[in-house]
């Protein structure tokens, strides 16, 4: 069984290294400042004792004010997972940094955020839309797709 | 202690070949000729197997009863159709044993499951290279109207939006059952085709 790493340690290491990217650790996730999550990105994988080395799962939430980003990452070599959520503020033009990069796996799940709810990931190598035609009008999972 | 030889219990060899002999000599000598091949049957067969029909009853006889389905299985309803094409409800005893992987050897494109617009290029495709004649069986309620996904922004609202539909199977999924029906209605209106028109 997969542990569960304590968010609140994780944040205080996250903190040590990079003091503006963690806004909120709650129970069950790290909530991070867009603008670091690169960073926090290449710290989780790289550091020794965390070493997450795989991505399982990219999902975007639309809140009306604000998405939300969530994504989960597992370590295989130390069996233990962590949840890194971010934000984007509004509803037009927003943007969060691509993990590709880091994780191939972040590939094809960004690409789906990207159709269905219309956040760019900056630094994508092939940012275009998966599910539907490139032709298509609006991005259907969001709350206000009619 | 006195041994008995075995030799006086079993067959001489040379007993065994004599009689072997005989049997074999007696076979040659009755067998000089052949036997006469049984065919006087022939000419009282052959009266009855001439019968007299129209070149359109017997086109549409052959192309009722050897429909070959297209594979077209875009979702659930395929479960349904696999369980018709097995040996339980055993689509084969109306002549449609063989599911076709390529749409130039088939003559039916059955529509067993949802259909989104992402996807309708291909099928219309498919359909396209399906040779004359050809007829469509709408199957399930995906494949007649869309179904429950029919007010979706990339579900097709029915498959006659994009390729002409001979017979509707209603359901969600249709049950075997009502596809052998289906089926067995698309024969009856290939029986009322007419292939030969007089000048």
């Amino acid at each position: 069984m997969t542990t569960s790493l304590s968010t609140r340690e994780i944040a205080g290491q996250i903190s040590e290294r990079l003091p503006d990217a963690v806004i909120d650790a709650a129970d069950a996730a790290i909530l991070v400042n867009s603008n670091s999550l690169l960073d926090v990105g290449a710290f989780l994988k790289n550091t020794p004792g965390l070493d997450f080395d795989y991505l399982t799962t990219i999902t975007a939430v639309d809140y009306y004010q604000y998405f939300e980003v969530i994504y989960q990452f597992v370590s295989i070599e130390h069996n233990h997972s962590l949840v890194i959520k971010t934000r984007c503020q509004g509803r037009d033009n927003l943007t969060l940094p691509s993990l590709v990069g880091l994780w191939r796996s972040a590939d094809h799940q960004e690409r789906e955020i990207y159709d269905l709810m219309g956040i760019t990931f900056e630094g994508h190598p092939n940012m275009k839309r998966i599910v539907l035609w490139s032709d298509f009008q609006g991005h259907p999972q969001r709350k206000d797709f009619m | 202690m006195e041994v008995s030889r075995a030799r006086d219990y079993v067959y001489s060899d040379t007993e065994l070949d004599q009689s072997e002999s005989k049997v074999i000599e007696e076979l040659k000598a009755g067998a000089t000729e052949p036997f006469v091949d049984p065919d006087a049957w022939l000419d009282e067969e052959l009266s009855q197997n001439i019968l007299l029909t129209t070149a359109d009853w017997l086109i549409n006889w052959g192309r009722r009863s050897s429909l070959w389905p297209v594979i077209c299985f875009p979702a659930c309803c395929a479960f349904e159709f696999i369980s018709v094409m097995g040996p339980r409800f055993d689509m084969s005893r109306f002549g449609m044993e063989i599911l076709r992987a390529s749409p130039r050897q088939a003559d039916v494109l059955i529509t067993a499951g949802t259909l989104t617009w992402k996807m309708a290029p291909n099928v219309k495709r498919i359909y396209n290279q399906m040779a004359e004649p050809k007829w469509v069986i709408a199957m399930g309620a995906c494949g007649i109207s869309g179904g429950i996904f029919r007010s979706s922004y990339n579900v097709v609202p029915g498959y006659n939006h994009i390729i002409p539909v001979d017979v509707y199977v209603p359901g969600c999924p249709p049950r075997p059952e009502a596809l052998l029906h289906g089926i067995q209605m698309l024969q009856e209106k290939i029986a009322k085709r007419t292939n030969i028109i007089k000048e």
